[in-house]
């Protein structure tokens, strides 16, 4: 039941226009990045930017959109004789799929071209940003099922993107230069895992293990677990990033009066 | 073939739905009237398991209802806004809603989209289709699967006049053959001519459960639409 409600979801999602300039955008800045930046780290510190603003924001703002508008068409499924938990995960995972095939092909093909796809680091990329769209995803979902009126959802969304990718890493900064005094390793970590855009961040920056490009949370987190181990905490805290907005959003949805 | 009992719904200390205990009998067009904020969205949501009662329940086909997606197997639902996924086009749609119940029977699907005049509109996506063609759309899905219950809310909204007796006609057949049918529409005129039964509901209470005859007996009047006044100035009074 969910694959052939999933088959019609990402069908319809792939034929339309967000999705095309999404990857088109995508395409365009990696090719540019590559054609214009000299240097493997140079380039995929400029994508990396890129994609944990770009991805955040179009995934909660698609997101939340997609289940508000889709508000009948979720009501005449739900009349169907079908699990209300199984329409949330074809939803679910129609969209992300979508999206995750658009930034793989973006991002993929301009790499591919230049010989660097098989690069640690573009790897890391591509996975990093495939597990960006799925958090982000589940965070509007999540959020779009709780609130009924579309602008306070959409506005809920926006804010959301707006704390964890702007306004987040200026107060970690701002408790880390007040509180300089005093032993912050653990509250930065701590700090860190609270955020799926920091912890995006030092994955792509522990491939390269530059120091000086990985700030003062990303140098705490390599000191504290070391790279690998560093890699495999910031993986294992974003996939629960994926995880728990999801199961709440799924929960809210079974709950839900529509 | 549906049967509520003290059904309770209450949204912020409100009740929407107040002891509501009524049945929709198999072959018998059942409609439900009332005026804006009465409770008949919430009453056919609750049924087709949208909402859940605060408290009471009711039984499809002897079924549990509440929390009982199965029961649902032998419900037609179509809704009062035609919205569905804008890049699917009108065939993929069917065929969506089709895939849901493979086990189910079906009426000849193309003698609905000959009836709904949709022979032209089949390979267009459905953000090409005006809110009419949608609305024919949600006729074909709501008879598709030869239903035992017909939920039908505001049908005939932005259908063309043959459309509309194309449904009328539909409905009417869908009687004969043993369904179930509520529906709701503020057109009491239409309502007048497919119902047999009339549900009155204000402020989430039932005011009349029986025939249309009965109402307008009880009423002095001799339409649905006089009668379904004369109850909303006692219910004001």
């Amino acid at each position: 039941m969910i694959m052939r409600l999933m088959k019609y979801v990402l069908q319809d999602v792939i034929r339309g226009k967000w999705l095309l300039f999404y990857m088109l955008f995508f395409l365009l800045v990696t090719e540019g990045m590559l054609f214009f930046t000299a240097g493997e780290a140079r380039t995929v510190v400029g994508l990396m930017n890129v994609v944990l603003l770009l991805i955040p924001l179009a995934s909660v703002v698609f997101g939340a959109l997609h289940l508000h508008n889709g508000r009948d068409f979720i009501e005449l499924m739900l009349s169907q004789p079908v699990n209300r938990k199984s329409v949330y995960i074809a939803m679910y995972v129609g969209v992300v799929l979508a999206f995750l095939g658009a930034f793989v092909v973006g991002v993929g093909i301009p790499a591919a071209i230049h010989g660097m796809i098989t690069s640690n680091s573009v790897l890391t990329l591509i996975g990093t940003g495939c597990l960006l769209t799925m958090c982000f995803f589940a965070i509007s979902f999540w959020v779009a099922v709780s609130f009924n009126d579309r602008v306070t959802g959409l506005g809920v969304a926006f804010a959301l993107w707006l704390l964890l990718a702007i306004i987040y890493d200026g107060i970690v900064l701002a408790i880390t230069v007040m509180f300089a005094d005093y032993p912050l390793e653990l509250a930065t970590i701590i700090m860190v895992v609270l955020n799926p855009i920091d912890l995006a961040r030092i994955i792509v920056m522990l491939t390269f293990d530059y120091a000086a490009l990985m700030g003062y949370t990303g140098a705490v987190f390599r000191e504290f677990f070391g790279s690998s181990m560093g890699v495999t905490v910031s993986v294992a805290s974003l996939l629960l990033w994926i995880a728990v907005p999801f199961w709440l959003g799924m929960r809210k949805f079974d709950k839900k009066d529509w | 073939m549906i049967t509520t009992s003290s059904i309770i719904k209450t949204f912020r200390n409100r009740n929407a739905l107040n002891n509501v205990s009524v049945e929709f009998p198999e072959q018998c067009v059942t409609a439900i009237v009332g005026p804006n904020g009465s409770g008949k969205t919430t009453l056919m949501k609750i049924i087709l398991g949208l909402m859940r009662p605060t408290s009471g329940s009711f039984t499809i086909m002897g079924q549990p209802g509440v929390n009982n997606a199965a029961a649902r197997e032998h419900m037609g639902y179509m809704a009062q806004i035609a919205r569905y996924p804008e890049n699917l086009t009108v065939s993929e749609v069917i065929a969506m809603i089709r895939s849901l119940r493979s086990d189910a029977p079906t009426v000849n699907v193309d003698d609905l989209i000959r009836r709904f005049a949709l022979e032209q509109h089949l390979g267009k996506p459905m953000r090409a289709l005006s809110g009419g063609t949608r609305q024919k759309v949600s006729a074909v899905l709501a008879f598709m699967f030869k239903p035992s219950i017909l939920l039908l809310d505001e049908p005939t909204a932005g259908l063309d006049p043959i459309s509309t007796a194309r449904l009328k006609e539909s409905i009417v057949e869908a009687r004969n053959a043993g369904t179930a049918i509520i529906v709701t529409s503020h057109l009491l005129s239409e309502l007048q001519e497919i119902s047999d039964r009339v549900v009155y509901l204000q402020d989430g209470e039932v005011l009349h459960n029986g025939s249309v005859h009965t109402l307008m007996q009880q009423t002095s009047t001799d339409s649905l639409t006089d009668a379904i006044l004369t109850l909303m100035e006692r219910g004001a009074a």
